[in-house]
């Protein structure tokens, strides 16, 4: 998993005549989780779009319905959600292991990839 | 943090918040690191707005292709070898001398993927996501696309089932080109509908 991670962090951003794909590598991280997840049958892409048409109806109320952040904001947020409504990864789980990549982060030396549980 | 050990750069929470999902998901089997990498490849750099050009310099050069573009258009992307994985039905809208096709999705951003690629920032945003559908032209004038008052404008709402690829029309011309040189004037913007193909001279001063 480490391995994979660094790869992930370290992963080049193309840039092409139309501008990145993805500005961050959270963006293409939570993007191909989704789609994966999705082809594999864990939801339709149809209760996908509606869980993330949500989180970008509240995002557009809230004047955060602009730019590709906000947009990957939203998916990241509707990810997370739509995996808690069936029953994937509950919120507390999520919330639990969300504090050991923050303590992981705050204890790991400049220049070496964060890690978990070592 | 009040200590001084030296950091690495510190991850966003958002990031942070990225990680917990993959590494639970890749614990749990759910996920393929593999796989994801290849994903992320595959919208990066194998899928975009070229794809669709060919679809469109094809149609423009064999009327029966364009015939099966507008009767199953995912059965003729697919000729072309593009498919979708969202299981979602494609549909081409085709520009004419009297109608003028645009493509938004109002929820949230659904966009023809195996054509097109990933949408554009400006398609997700929400003022083109409100506008377009209430005051089409004036955002067409935006995009410098001014159309006459006598042409109808037609705006369509992808969904998660339905996506749509606008066939803008064959610029003058261009008898005689070839479907490489032809896909050259057909630009991402031009399939969604909010410009024109590009003319010869504009393809040439790229």
């Amino acid at each position: 998993m480490s391995e994979m991670n660094a790869a992930l962090l370290d992963m080049p951003i193309p840039h092409d005549a139309e501008g990145p794909v993805f500005d961050e590598p959270w963006q293409a991280q939570a993007f191909a989780m989704t789609v994966q997840m999705s082809e594999a049958g864990h939801f339709s892409w149809r209760d996908w779009a509606d869980t993330f048409g949500a989180e970008i109806a509240t995002a557009t109320k809230e004047g955060r319905g602009c730019g590709n952040e906000n947009y990957y904001l939203c998916w990241l947020a509707a990810l997370e959600k739509i995996l808690a409504d069936k029953d994937i990864l509950s919120t507390e789980v999520q919330k639990s292991r969300k504090e050991e990549w923050r303590h992981a982060n705050e204890h790991t030396e400049h220049g070496k990839p964060v890690e978990l549980g070592s | 943090m009040g200590h001084n050990h030296k950091h690495s750069e510190p991850l966003s929470d958002t990031a942070l918040r990225a990680k917990t999902l993959e590494s639970l998901l890749v614990e749990k089997g759910l996920v393929d690191p593999a796989t994801l990498d290849a994903l992320v490849d595959r919208y990066e750099n194998k899928v975009g707005p070229r794809n669709g050009a060919a679809v469109i310099a094809r149609a423009w050069c064999d009327p029966d292709y364009k015939a099966r573009l507008l009767a199953d258009a995912s059965a003729a992307i697919a000729e072309l070898g593009y498919s979708g994985a969202q299981g979602e039905e494609l549909l081409a809208k085709e520009n004419s001398d009297s109608i003028h096709n645009v493509v938004v999705c109002t929820l949230c951003s659904c966009y023809p993927w195996p054509v097109l690629g990933l949408p554009p920032v400006w398609y997700k945003s929400a003022p083109y996501r409100s506008r377009v559908v209430r005051e089409p032209r004036k955002v067409l004038q935006e995009f410098g696309t001014d159309i006459a008052s006598d042409v109808e404008v037609r705006v369509w709402d992808s969904t998660a089932e339905t996506r749509y690829l606008v066939i803008p029309q064959r610029p003058k011309g261009t008898e005689g080109m070839s479907e490489d040189a032809l896909a050259d004037l057909v630009s991402r913007d031009s399939m969604i509908g909010v410009t024109r193909a590009l003319d010869v001279s504009d393809a040439g001063a790229r």
